[in-house]
């Protein structure tokens, strides 16, 4: 079954050239400043790097790195959604990337969590002490976050396998083999445990504001936050696999998949014009569309605005078809789904009049170093594994 | 006639859709069952009117405790601002116009703590018998959700330390050892020495100790003998928030002292409503996966039907691309 993948011409392929290019040093050296900062942070503390208080506990670490990033790498969820439950195969050569980004989005996002943890050291206790389980959805989160990293992995393995098979050693080269059958008779349900996991975390992300209760702006404060984290989730899935493929095709001078990513913001379009009408509807069934006219009440519109700019790009069939205007609309995405995640943990919160909260300079400098090493990182997969789909077109592409 | 009957159709949809609706989305139709008060919870009731403001509390809270002096700016005597990893108790005072109160901030010991509702290894948990929100380090990621849940802005964090904890009142629990509680005078306490020092040491008795149940009736007969004395002729804390064990008399507004104004309902039950519906015997996920599976099943198998080639499996594999 998976022998013509290695016989007829291979559907994905690294990408040729040298990896230490100039843009890869610069990453690395944002990077290193990010671990540098790091190490600072655990010998001195929290609050020698960071503008946390007593109340602003969390951060952008948590509201960005961890919040707006897992939802970022939910580009594999958003697309692995359309290809295996709604049976649209037309666009599987944007899922191995679309994966690869996820375990860059999520596998930070853990390490993330660690630089945040004040008891870093104790968090191997979460998963093993079962009998000390809450019914916390923070706890949901932390659990189904792990086991994700694992789902992502075995999804994005055949890539790893694909490159071994063709090992000169033929004992590696049979394992290879052996592990891409398994993984293929696997299939189904690793990908389903990929599409129900993140289901269930993103949706607990947004539970887990509900239990800030009465400090969480009533805008925001609604038994509806988990569905609309998921909502928000497709979204900054979408927009990221949109920007991804077209930063790929560019970069690497790979077949545009132009046709393809108009259908697939299509679907985003639907489904951010379907959060602004449910978020509006769910405001105003609660009686609390006065609230509009306040400072917070703007910054809900400003956040459905966002939205519905993203869709309007996208309203037009012949914007869809371009690709700049496709980059355009993933960008809006972004911002949007961005806006209402940060809302949610940062702005919307109100721990008292005393309290003011913005990042530090050496906070940033951690969260810079992450987006710079998840960057860094993706380049060495794409030239190092075969992720990306089709082969580079001869170097003269650039016109 | 048969408009009617339309109409009638269509209400009886549009009540069956309704209905539908209210269930699936407000998980709250199976409410998650509120917390009672443990049977032997221990509390503290704080009067404003007897107050004078001479921080004895926050000196004895300081020593009992072993906490680090706080000398705030000056550097020379103790002068803490807030409630912060080295002070667990502290004096404030409220003062606008001629109206002017003390108040006197610690753990509330809520009956349903959102604290603990956060935590994820019950690192902050709740005391069977006496109802203290107790801590324990063994357990605590330092996390700090337990501070993004509390209403009253209770636990504080070390964020000067690398190895820092949670630090709040825990009612001296640790002076317990050794000690059994004796009713005198109309209140459980333990012997002197043995109590929380906050309370022992209180000149005025302005606040007090005992069992929660005590001290509602203690602060309802004051009440009852002096209407009109205190906010609303009401105890803060017997219902607010699902009920606290530390309960507040007071001559201003509540919400003046910091205390928020709270429902009847305790700050978790939306979240755990919602998370406990959802997770129930965990039969909602399983059947999820299940679902998707037979999904993802069902299409393989029309791909290969339609196609007679391989199935999609996970990346893409079959031939066929532009």
């Amino acid at each position: 079954m998976n022998a013509h993948v290695s016989v007829h011409e291979p559907i994905h392929t690294p990408v040729p050239g040298p990896l230490f290019t100039r843009q890869f040093r610069w990453l690395l050296l944002v990077a290193g400043v990010g671990v540098a900062v790091t190490i600072w942070r655990f010998l001195f503390g929290l609050g020698a790097v960071t503008n946390l208080s007593n109340g602003y506990p969390w951060g952008i670490w948590i509201a960005f790195d961890v919040v707006v990033g897992t939802a970022l790498g939910c580009g594999g969820y958003a697309v692995a959604l359309l290809v295996f439950i709604l049976n649209k195969g037309e666009y599987h050569p944007l899922v191995r990337p679309a994966v690869l980004t996820s375990l860059l989005g999520y596998g930070l996002a853990v390490l993330a969590v660690t630089v945040d943890l004040g008891r870093y050291w104790d968090l191997w206790k979460v998963p093993i002490f079962f009998w000390q389980w809450s019914h916390s959805p923070q706890l949901e989160v932390a659990l189904c976050v792990m086991l994700y990293n694992f789902v992502l992995l075995a999804e994005l393995s055949p890539a790893l396998w694909e490159k071994l098979e063709k090992s000169p050693r033929p004992r590696v080269a049979a394992f290879a083999s052996k592990a891409m059958r398994f993984i293929h008779k696997g299939g189904v349900w690793i990908i389903a445990l990929g599409i129900l996991l993140p289901t269930m975390h993103q949706s607990s992300l947004g539970t887990m504001m509900l239990l800030a209760g009465p400090r969480l702006h009533a805008l925001w404060f609604t038994p509806w936050l988990p569905f609309l984290f998921i909502l928000s989730c497709l979204i900054l899935g979408y927009g990221i696999v949109v920007c991804e493929a077209s930063f790929a095709a560019k970069a690497f001078g790979r077949p545009r998949e132009t046709e393809m990513l108009g259908r697939l913001a299509n679907v985003a379009k639907w489904v951010a014009l379907f959060f602004v009408a449910f978020r509006i509807g769910d405001v105003a069934l609660s009686g609390e569309l006065g609230l509009l006219a306040s400072p917070l009440g703007a910054v809900f519109l400003a956040e459905l605005a966002m939205h519905l700019a993203a869709a309007a790009v996208l309203m037009s069939a012949t914007r869809r078809a371009d690709p700049a205007w496709q980059v355009r609309a993933g960008i809006l995405l972004i911002l949007a789904g961005t806006g209402f995640r940060l809302n949610t943990y940062l702005v919307a919160f109100n721990p008292g009049e005393h309290y003011r909260y913005f990042p530090a300079v050496p906070e940033l400098l951690i969260t810079l170093g992450f987006v710079a090493a998840e960057l860094a990182i993706y380049l060495w997969a794409v030239k190092t594994f075969p992720i990306l789909g089709g082969r580079t077109a001869a170097a003269t592409r650039r016109s | 006639m048969a408009t009617t009957t339309d109409r009638r159709t269509l209400l009886k949809v549009l009540a069956a859709g309704s209905a539908a609706a209210v269930t699936c989305s407000s998980p709250a139709a199976a409410a998650r069952e509120k917390p009672a008060v443990p049977p032997e919870a221990l509390g503290m009731l704080y009067d404003t009117t007897a107050c004078i403001g001479c921080k004895a509390c926050v000196v004895s809270c300081r020593e009992a405790n072993h906490l680090e002096p706080d000398t705030g700016a000056e550097g020379l005597w103790q002068m803490p601002e807030d409630l912060n990893g080295r002070t667990k108790n502290i004096i404030k005072l409220y003062h606008e116009g001629d109206r002017v109160s003390f108040m006197k901030s610690q753990c509330m010991h809520c009956v349903d703590p959102a604290c603990a509702s956060a935590c994820m290894l019950h690192a902050f948990h709740k005391n069977p018998v006496n109802g203290v929100v107790e801590w324990d380090p063994f357990y605590c990621v330092g996390c700090r959700y337990c501070q993004m849940a509390c209403p009253f802005n209770i636990p504080k964090f070390e964020f000067d330390k690398a190895i820092p904890k949670m630090v709040k009142c825990e009612l001296c629990r640790h002076r317990v050892e050794g000690a059994a509680l004796t009713k005198k005078d109309g209140f459980t306490r333990y012997p002197k020495g043995h109590g929380p020092a906050c309370c022992e040491v209180c000149p005025r008795q302005a606040v007090i100790y005992g069992k929660r149940d005590e001290l509602l009736l203690e602060a309802k007969r004051r009440i009852a003998e002096e209407p009109g004395k205190y906010f609303e002729d009401r105890v803060y804390g017997e219902f607010e928030g699902g009920g606290t064990q530390v309960l507040y008399l007071s001559h201003v507004p509540f919400e003046k002292l910091g205390l928020p104004k709270l429902g009847t309902e305790g700050v978790p039950q939306t979240a755990y409503t919602i998370q406990e519906g959802l997770y129930k015997g965990f039969i909602a996920p399983v059947a999820a996966y299940a679902v998707l599976a037979g999904v993802m099943l069902r299409n393989r198998r029309a791909n290969q039907r339609g196609e007679g080639a391989p199935a999609a499996d996970d990346s893409g594999n079959q031939g066929g691309r532009q």
